[in-house]
């Protein structure tokens, strides 16, 4: 039950962010439990948020919170041997084992290790991207269950299953041999980019965002680069998650949303734009993941140089958006190439691409939001104004849900 | 850890009763180089390895508590008619396991760990 949302102070909430998933992978490499690992370290939290404020901070958080996980985990282990259960033992590279005995914070090996066993092809792509967001990030069941528009049991049941078939089907505690590296690798940033959206664009909670999440993705995203320099998928997500990340500023003014168009682009952060397209120019054209990422790259770097919203190249981004949804079949591709289409060809354009995505939108409040701006263009204020309701309705993000109530309110004061 | 690997079929386009000899002697040449690379490995053996006669000559039997047995004409499940062979191996994990597996020809093959119901 570990999350930001329920850590007493900020040390705890920096000793989550900073060895959450560290911690993980030495548990794991020394006890070769993943189930345990998570749970017992979920239990050493929840001690803190009742120790620390009492006996305070301690000098090492990490080293006090893997003495109460291993301490919880012994006893877990004590239980399981009472009621005589027996688990499949996670097989553990020497190396990931001899890991345990460094200090957490000398070895940032474990977590891409923790990485790839997480992003193992042997693990279905959707169980891969939950165990990775939960193991390595140590983000909330209920908030990953949001990102893939799901309910919370259905994540839950993903997780218990990918976790068992790691250990039962012999998936090492392993860095993979140097010849599978580079195909691991790819999967793993499709994940990380998940991981990233998490903090980019919270979908519950209070957040509008959270900047330290998307940045931990980032250096997630930073440590794969190093590990396998100029990999051009790498290389593509990098550049895309900077881009985006170089607005986290211009993106709230107090607790409230500030959209693109009127952001202060002079509180971007430039020297992170002029990083990221360093890295994007060296990305050729390419193919699957990589041109995914490319494409979404190219759209992110339009609206970071442009010099105002007025100036936005639009048709580029079009363009961009349809191929990526060739590529891509992604319904929420559709739903921004429609808002790129509207800004080209106006409203009428653009509420016409949005026609066949209420079944797969079904749970999302941009849908309903992006066609409530459209018919306000078009001038149905009636439409507009049912449309941002059920927006309102679907929307879990406090701060959107304000800057949506906002625009009700706006629709509702314009005369039919 | 221990794992039955089934040969659950060919990929699209090849099939056994459709090979020239020249062809089959490449597969049987792939299953003796499998045999050597496993015998020349750390903590890799094949315990066990055996081509299966095909769906027609397979029978079903039907066992019980009471003792009553009962046989029809097999096999069992649909995909169990394509399963041509299998080995039983010892290997450390999947990872050494999917190397290996690489020098079998080509085949679509299902992993099955051995589990301990004792």
């Amino acid at each position: 039950m570990t999350s930001a949302d329920h850590l007493a102070g900020p040390a705890l909430e920096l000793a989550w962010r900073e060895h959450w998933g560290r911690l993980v992978a030495v548990l794991i490499g020394e006890f070769r439990r993943m189930d345990l690992a998570e749970d017992a370290l979920a239990d050493a939290f929840t001690k803190a948020t009742v120790r620390w404020p009492i006996d305070g901070v301690p000098d090492n958080p990490a080293a006090w919170l893997r003495t109460a996980a291993r301490r919880r985990l012994l006893d877990m282990l004590r239980a399981d041997a009472v009621a005589g259960r027996k688990q499949q033992l996670l097989v553990v590279e020497a190396q990931a084992s001899q890991a345990m005995g460094a200090s957490p914070d000398v070895v940032p090996d474990d977590r891409l290790r923790l990485l790839l066993l997480c992003c193992h092809p042997a693990i279905g792509v959707e169980a891969q991207a939950a165990l990775a967001l939960r193991l390595v990030l140590g983000i909330s069941t209920a908030e990953i269950a949001r990102l893939f528009l799901l309910a919370d049991a259905t994540i839950g049941a993903r997780l218990t299953r990918a976790k068992r078939k790691i250990a039962g089907a012999g998936v090492p505690f392993a860095l993979p041999p140097p010849d599978q590296l580079q195909l691991r690798v790819d999967t793993a940033v499709r994940t990380v980019y998940l991981a990233f959206t998490a903090g980019y664009a919270p979908g519950e909670g209070p957040d509008l965002l959270r900047a330290d999440l998307a940045g931990e993705a980032i250096r997630l995203a930073r440590v794969l680069d190093e590990l396998v320099p100029d990999h051009a998928p790498v290389r593509a997500l990098l550049a895309l998650m900077l881009f985006q990340h170089a607005r986290r500023d211009a993106r709230v003014r107090g607790d409230d949303l500030v959209l693109l168009a009127d952001q202060d682009r002079r509180r971007w952060h430039h020297d992170e734009i002029a990083q990221a397209r360093g890295l994007l120019a060296a990305v050729p054209p390419a193919d699957g993941v990589t041109e995914e990422l490319r494409l979404q790259a190219m759209i992110a770097e339009l609206h970071a140089t442009s010099p105002d919203a007025a100036a936005t190249d639009w048709t580029s981004i079009a363009g961009h958006y349809a191929r990526l949804e060739t590529l891509t079949g992604s319904p929420v591709v559709r739903l921004n190439r429609a808002v790129a289409v509207a800004e080209v060809s106006g409203p009428a354009a653009g509420l016409a691409m949005l026609e066949g995505l209420t079944v797969a939108l079904a749970r999302s409040h941009r849908l309903p939001a992006v066609r409530a701006e459209l018919l306000l263009r078009a001038g149905d204020t009636t439409g507009a104004r049912r449309e941002l309701l059920d927006a309102i309705e679907r929307c879990r993000n406090d701060a959107e849900r304000r800057h949506l109530h906002r625009r009700l309110d706006i629709v509702s004061a314009t005369p039919r | 850890m221990k794992y039955v690997v089934l040969i659950a079929g060919y990929p699209e386009g090849v099939d056994w009763d459709e090979m020239t000899a020249d062809d089959r002697q490449v597969y049987l040449d792939r299953h003796q180089a499998f045999a050597d690379t496993c015998r020349g490995r750390d903590g890799v053996e094949i315990r066990a390895g055996e081509a299966l006669g095909d769906g027609s000559m397979a029978t079903t039997l039907r066992t019980s508590h009471d003792g009553t047995v009962t046989m029809t004409d097999g096999p069992f499940a649909e995909a169990a008619e394509h399963i041509g062979g299998f080995y039983l191996l010892e290997v450390p994990d999947l990872e050494v396991l999917t190397e290996i597996c690489s020098i079998l020809p080509p085949y679509i093959l299902d992993l099955r760990p051995v589990i301990d119901v004792g």
